[in-house]
């Protein structure tokens, strides 16, 4: 865990808009960009995905990420590396610590295996996903989508193996900010889950800030 | 001993450094053994009906809070079904974590080892050895989600730091893999990037796919948790 906090203004962010839960997003980040998202109200999982703008098939992966920085946990210096090798965003500042690598987006059917069968009609990340690429970014399909990073999200792994969805150790205000290395696309769910811990139950808004390199 | 010729509908070796491919037709079980021990295989899976949907690491993880494989586990798609169920496993410990290595960090880490010089021995990688083995079903850079990798071990300590654990499977250690749906799998038995090895080896492993028994009511990995008796339900509802 290694918190840093940002000189960067809000003031003077190019870009700065307030997502609701239960909402996605995307937009293109450019290189040398910073991206800032802002947990406003606490313990929000932000579950997000990124896509080089060029070649979209190259995209954050997970598992280089955890392998190239040796952790599982991101948080100031993580570099966000994707499925060619390639640093892709370098995280900056974070006054939160710790967010998940592992845990991925909820969906409909994942919802069923992990709480009921009758969970299937409640709102989730993988539908705010499906709804923005269609709506946005028509290069992208369901095939693209992959592990996501849930930022703010905390899924700590004992040395035994076992996966535990544990409170959140974020708070409201806590944000974490990473720096673009190349123009990358960045897709958001802002996530509507109600059945676990992830959201402390209540779903919030986060801000979503984009600094001129 | 029963001849195991008339049980196995394959029999075959997995070389260092080869891949491989079938669909696994749901009833039958894949086993993968490390003869010698500390063999690595990264492998994919996809529903080879519909390959769209395909093997989903967090949605394993997370259905059976756990981060790694072994008797009494299953893997999961991305559409809350089972691909493939673990009935059986020796090693203990099987990596869904750390990814695998491509043909640069091959490069950086072995030094050259190009097919010129070595001919069939050359230094082949994961990362090329599935995209080549994909493209034969029409898939791809897209569908290309984190891997598993059978007989590796990585653990993770307090703070999350990743630790290799060596020695991790024996000699004979095996796992089989039943197929729940009819599932594509690709399999490549080349080096984990974590190993310390710094001279490129591969060991060789073996392959049998026969046919399971049926799955019975109280199977070991469909009452392991409740979640997985909700993916099988939700499996065999899509079969009806």
């Amino acid at each position: 865990m290694s918190l840093s906090e940002s000189s960067l203004d809000p003031k003077l962010a190019s870009f700065d808009t307030v997502l609701g839960s239960g909402l996605g997003f995307s937009h293109l980040v450019k290189r040398g960009e910073t991206f800032r998202i802002v947990d406003l109200e606490g313990n929000q999982a932000v579950d997000t995905l990124f896509y080089d703008a060029k070649d979209p098939t190259e995209r954050y992966s997970a598992v280089d990420t955890i392998r190239t920085q040796g952790g599982l946990y991101l948080t100031t210096g993580s570099p966000l590396v994707s499925t060619e090798g390639r640093v892709m965003l370098t995280i900056t500042a974070d006054t939160c610590g710790r967010h998940d690598t592992v845990g991925g987006a909820c969906a409909a059917e994942s919802n069923q295996v992990r709480y009921s069968i009758d969970k299937k009609y409640m709102h989730s990340c993988r539908d705010n996903f499906l709804l923005e690429i269609q709506e946005r970014r028509p290069e992208l399909t369901l095939r693209d989508l992959t592990a996501n990073i849930n930022f703010f999200m905390n899924v700590p792994v004992s040395p035994e193996g076992e996966l535990h969805f544990d409170d959140g150790i974020s708070a409201p205000g806590r944000y974490v900010e990473m720096r673009a290395e190349s123009d990358v696309i960045v897709l958001i769910s802002n996530c509507p889950q109600l059945n676990n811990p992830c959201n402390g139950y209540n779903p919030t808004p986060v801000r979503l800030l984009v600094w001129s390199a | 001993m029963t001849d195991r010729s008339s049980e196995w509908l394959v029999d075959e070796p997995l070389r260092g450094g080869q891949v491989w491919s079938r669909v696994l037709k749901r009833g039958q079980a894949l086993r993968l053994t490390d003869v010698e021990g500390n063999a690595s295989v990264a492998a994919l899976l996809f529903n080879a009906d519909f390959p769209l949907e395909r093997y989903n690491m967090p949605d394993t993880l997370k259905a059976q809070h756990i981060a790694r494989l072994t008797s009494g586990t299953v893997l999961y798609s991305d559409m809350g079904r089972v691909l493939c169920s673990v009935i059986a496993d020796t090693c203990g410990w099987h990596d869904t974590i750390t990814g695998l290595q491509n043909s640069a960090q091959s490069l950086k880490k072995y030094g050259p080892g190009d097919y010129q010089a070595l001919r069939n021995d050359w230094h082949r990688n994961s990362r090329d050895n599935l995209l080549v083995e994909l493209a034969k079903y029409e898939l791809g850079k897209r569908d290309f989600g984190p891997n598993l990798n059978f007989f590796v071990k990585v653990a993770v300590d307090a703070e999350g730091k990743l630790g290799w654990v060596p020695g991790n499977s024996k000699p004979g250690a095996y796992v089989e893999l039943r197929a729940e749906m009819n599932t594509l799998v690709l399999l490549s038995n080349t080096p984990h990037p974590l190993d310390p090895a710094t001279t490129y080896g591969t060991k060789p492993v073996h392959l049998g796919v026969r046919l399971a028994e049926s799955v019975r009511a109280d199977d070991a990995c469909r009452t392991s948790c409740p979640e997985n008796e909700r993916g099988f339900a939700l499996t065999e509802a899509y079969f009806r």
